[in-house]
């Protein structure tokens, strides 16, 4: 469950030690478009060691974007980066194929590293052929969410990037549908104009409402806004408990069905009421009033 | 036969790695009056662990952390042994 | 002899007790000047000493207004060594990295003593490599008002930077083209020097506004130019964009108002810096939207606190200091915007100086202790690169004084068990932000109380201490140095630490 992605260089130190610093439910580190070609080797050896060493007391997701498959740097990347101390390969360009890979390819790390963990697989859709399969993708196994790449994807359709966001209407929908049908997260295009407040701030609200789970973002200072957009409001939550608690009340008394202020409550209203209970406790959204 | 990583970013470090018939280890660090031996410890150490042996490193450190001395230090070696 | 802090104090200096000592003594002033002759104009600084009969053995007043656009004090040492003078005591309120003409008179002992309440750049350099004969003495603005008008620094001969100056001898700080805006550290030196010597390069027949009167003033040298306008308003004044800088500011500002402190008719200070200024802005946006008005902000003024002035965020804002243009052009056009001294800003026996009417203040560190002493005056090593101003100052009068600093700077943690040099006492600091968290000082029973009611978590300065050490390692012990090279005077004149020679080779 994460609502927040940051994306940290992958050969930068000064920031990858302050990444757990901003409260991103995970980290991206990157070793694709941040990093200069000549300097892969040397931002792999900088993460692992990083991950190795760290304690990450936050219980913050540990996420790496590695290079494309089929690329110069994609099998060096797997293999000197893939360990226990992460949990998932953001996976750029990606289609089909190219997950289908990978997820062969962890399964064989896993058995000759003899990891404790599964690696999970978090594909970046930012192709329009990859659009066309998005439903397949988010069926495949190890995926856990989807990311949207709005940058490159509205280049590939030739498109202006705006923060109206009409353009990316049909793909984040498309990714909405095929995450919420297959239970993983949805994870939108991080706002790339870092000092724009209000683009970024209209962007995300667009998202949210359309029914993303999570955002990327680039700089840290995004963070703390996309975890309010991203989290359960304050009324949903006590709405959530209310809704729980007449579902006990209801099974003690025998009955099939009941209300909560005056609406008929079914199977989808419970089950999405303890979603929002479950993430409220994850991200420490249920407090007690203050004073 | 020698290997280069890193930069002199603040946190950041460069090394540099070169064969030769003995051990030297030469560190420059802006904050090697509080940590030269934590440094020449961590490379001593990974030097050991890589088993490499016989190299000069030179170390110009800009306050970095012993994860990023050692990434460094690894990449330098690797480079080293690349060519 | 040591002090209440366990630092050394030689014998015959009064050792630092505690920051309210000053409230058992009365204020003691040597009586101001009169004088009857007439302002006398001069070209040269030459001439001056010559009228004047200057000679070795004398001390000398500067004012740090122009900053490092200074020109007059680089001006003085080339004449104090042109006439071979010797022994002279400077008593500048800063000593920034242009005034590099006081280095050979230093190293030729033209100058043996020095008395300023900051000091950085290649000055320090010499000094702190034991080359000044005599002593070192970092006061505090506050504490330097005070030591002028009890007579305890006397001054023979004020050189004091003016940027406009008419017929008459009055001054004025806000215009001509090295304005500088307020001139507030250099009225203690107008008014006790023995001769205060006014040097401008920009001569009018009249003034309407004025900062200096005439009454005080024996002389005015007309020069081509006292100062670097670059120089002069090049303060370190825009927000941070690091991101760490601005966590901190942020946790900062959500802490103030959860504390209560952000409401009408509330007070702040803070320092230029960019964390500092973040807090300001961040500070702003809370008031805009809860509709909160402030009685004042006071201290450095920068073009953020201007604005919040002109969109009525603030009464006034009270101004020893002018960072930036916009303050310099505030202070002349907006009657809110009121200049005020050193000593009503922060000397312990003013009347109900700024200082004591601060809600809060941000403040930085390079070094905070497990004590919550704070080092400004010296780094890690032990190398003089800034001085109280009026750190001390403010910390002791403001209801809630926060540091602010990142926890590690380049590997080295800024939190130790005991910082290198004592600047501000821990008794006078109360809350320490930094971007792993807050601790509070545990001398401050209600803030601890009301933050645990507001739910908002805190750590122990130990805490920090060993998270600071499980990310660096712990740092080596650096040896101190025998040979002592200064005193720390805290604000009241007694002697809070002392300074050390620091090998070059660190």
């Amino acid at each position: 469950m994460m609502r927040s992605l940051l994306f940290i260089p992958g050969n930068l130190p000064n920031m990858i030690q302050n990444a757990y610093l901003f409260d991103a439910d995970a980290i991206i580190f990157d070793l694709e478009d941040a990093v200069l070609p000549s300097e892969k080797d040397n931002a792999r050896n900088l993460i692992r060691e990083f991950l190795s060493k760290n304690s990450n007391k936050k219980n913050t997701l540990n996420f790496i974007r590695i290079n494309e498959v089929g690329g110069e740097f994609y099998k060096d990347d797997l293999e000197l980066i893939v360990s226990d101390n992460i949990d998932a390969i953001v996976l750029p360009k990606a289609n089909v194929s190219s997950v289908q890979t990978l997820e062969r390819a962890l399964s064989n790390i896993e058995k000759s590293k003899e990891l404790q963990k599964m690696i999970h697989i978090i594909p970046i859709i930012e192709q329009a052929t990859s659009i066309l399969q998005v439903d397949q993708i988010a069926s495949l196994p190890r995926v856990i969410g989807l990311i949207l790449g709005g940058e490159d994807l509205t280049k590939d359709v030739e498109v202006k990037r705006t923060s109206e966001g009409n353009e990316l209407l049909y793909s984040r929908s498309r990714i909405i549908m095929a995450c919420a049908a297959y239970k993983i997260t949805s994870i939108d295009t991080p706002y790339t104009d870092v000092y724009d407040d209000s683009g970024f701030e209209k962007d995300t609200l667009n998202a949210a409402a359309l029914g993303m789970k999570a955002k990327c973002a680039i700089h840290p200072r995004h963070i703390e806004f996309i975890n309010q957009a991203f989290s359960p409001t304050k009324e949903e939550i006590e709405h959530a408990y209310k809704v729980v608690e007449a579902k006990k009340n209801a099974e003690l008394e025998g009955k099939g069905s009941f209300t909560v202020d005056g609406k008929m409550v079914d199977k989808p209203v419970v089950e999405r009421a303890i979603n929002v209970i479950e993430k409220a406790k994850k991200f420490n959204l249920v407090k007690d009033d203050e004073e | 036969m020698k290997g280069t990583a890193g930069s002199k970013e603040s946190s950041d470090c460069i090394i540099t790695v070169t064969k030769q018939d003995h051990q030297e280890i030469l560190i420059d660090s802006v904050v090697g009056a509080f940590f030269h031996d934590q440094i020449k410890l961590l490379i001593i150490n990974t030097l050991k662990e890589l088993k490499v042996e016989n190299v000069k490193v030179e170390v110009i450190d800009r306050g970095a952390l012993d994860s990023t001395i050692k990434a460094r230090l690894i990449t330098a070696i690797e480079r080293m042994n690349a060519l | 002899m040591k002090n209440s802090l366990g630092r050394f104090v030689p014998a015959e200096h009064k050792p630092f007790f505690s920051s309210d000592d000053y409230k058992d003594d009365s204020r003691k002033c040597v009586s101001k000047k009169t004088k009857s002759k007439k302002v006398e104009f001069f070209s040269s600084y030459a001439e001056a000493f010559d009228y004047f009969n200057l000679k070795s053995g004398m001390t000398f007043s500067f004012h740090h207004h122009l900053r490092s656009g200074d020109g007059v004090i680089n001006e003085v040492a080339k004449v104090i060594q042109e006439k071979k003078l010797k022994d002279i005591h400077i008593a500048p309120s800063s000593i920034f990295e242009s005034y590099t003409e006081l280095v050979p008179c230093i190293e030729g002992g033209n100058i043996t003593l020095i008395h300023t309440s900051y000091m950085n750049g290649p000055v320090s350099t010499v000094v702190q490599k034991g080359l000044l004969q005599g002593e070192l003495v970092m006061q505090t603005h506050g504490g330097r008002a005070r030591s002028i008008e009890s007579g305890e620094l006397h001054i023979d001969v004020a050189f004091l930077a003016t940027p406009t100056v008419d017929k008459l001898g009055n001054g004025y700080g806000a215009f001509g083209k090295s304005a500088c805006g307020v001139l507030g550290y250099a009225i203690s030196d107008l008014e006790y020097a023995d001769k205060v010597i006014l040097v401008t390069d920009n001569l009018v027949d009249a003034l309407d506004q004025i900062h200096f009167s005439k009454n005080f003033v024996d002389a005015v040298i007309v020069v081509d130019k006292i100062g670097n306008p670059e120089g002069i308003v090049s303060g370190t004044t825009k927000i941070t964009r690091d991101p760490v800088g601005l966590k901190i500011a942020k946790d900062t500002s959500i802490l103030l108002d959860k504390l209560g402190l952000i409401k009408n008719g509330f007070s702040m200070q803070t320092g230029a810096g960019g964390t500092s200024l973040a807090v300001v802005d961040y500070v702003r946006s809370l008031m805009k939207k809860k509709n909160i008005k402030g009685r004042f902000a006071s201290g450095g003024i920068t073009s953020y606190y201007v604005k919040m002035l002109e969109e009525g965020l603030f009464e006034n804002l009270y101004d020893v200091q002018c960072f930036d243009l916009d303050a310099v052009q505030s202070v002349q056009k907006n009657s809110n915007h009121i200049a005020i001294s050193a000593s009503k800003y922060g000397n312990p026996f003013e009347d109900s100086p700024i200082c004591e009417q601060l809600d809060f203040v941000i403040l930085g560190a390079t070094e905070i202790d497990l004590d919550f002493n704070v080092n400004v005056t010296t780094d890690s090593f032990g190398r003089i690169i800034g001085g109280s101003g009026g750190h001390s100052d403010i910390a002791h009068g403001a209801f809630c004084t926060v540091i602010v600093s990142q926890l590690i700077k380049s590997r080295l943690p800024i939190i130790k068990e005991e910082v290198q040099t004592i600047s501000t006492p821990g008794e006078n600091v109360d809350v320490f932000v930094c971007e792993r968290g807050i601790a509070i000082n545990p001398i401050r029973k209600d803030l601890l109380e009301l933050l645990a009611k507001k739910k908002i978590p805190t750590l122990t300065m130990k805490q920090l201490l060993d998270e600071a050490h499980s990310i660096t390692g712990i740092p080596n012990k650096i040896p101190r140095s025998s040979k002592r090279i200064g005193l720390v005077e805290y604000r009241d004149g007694s002697i809070i630490d002392s300074l050390y020679q620091v090998e070059s080779n660190v």
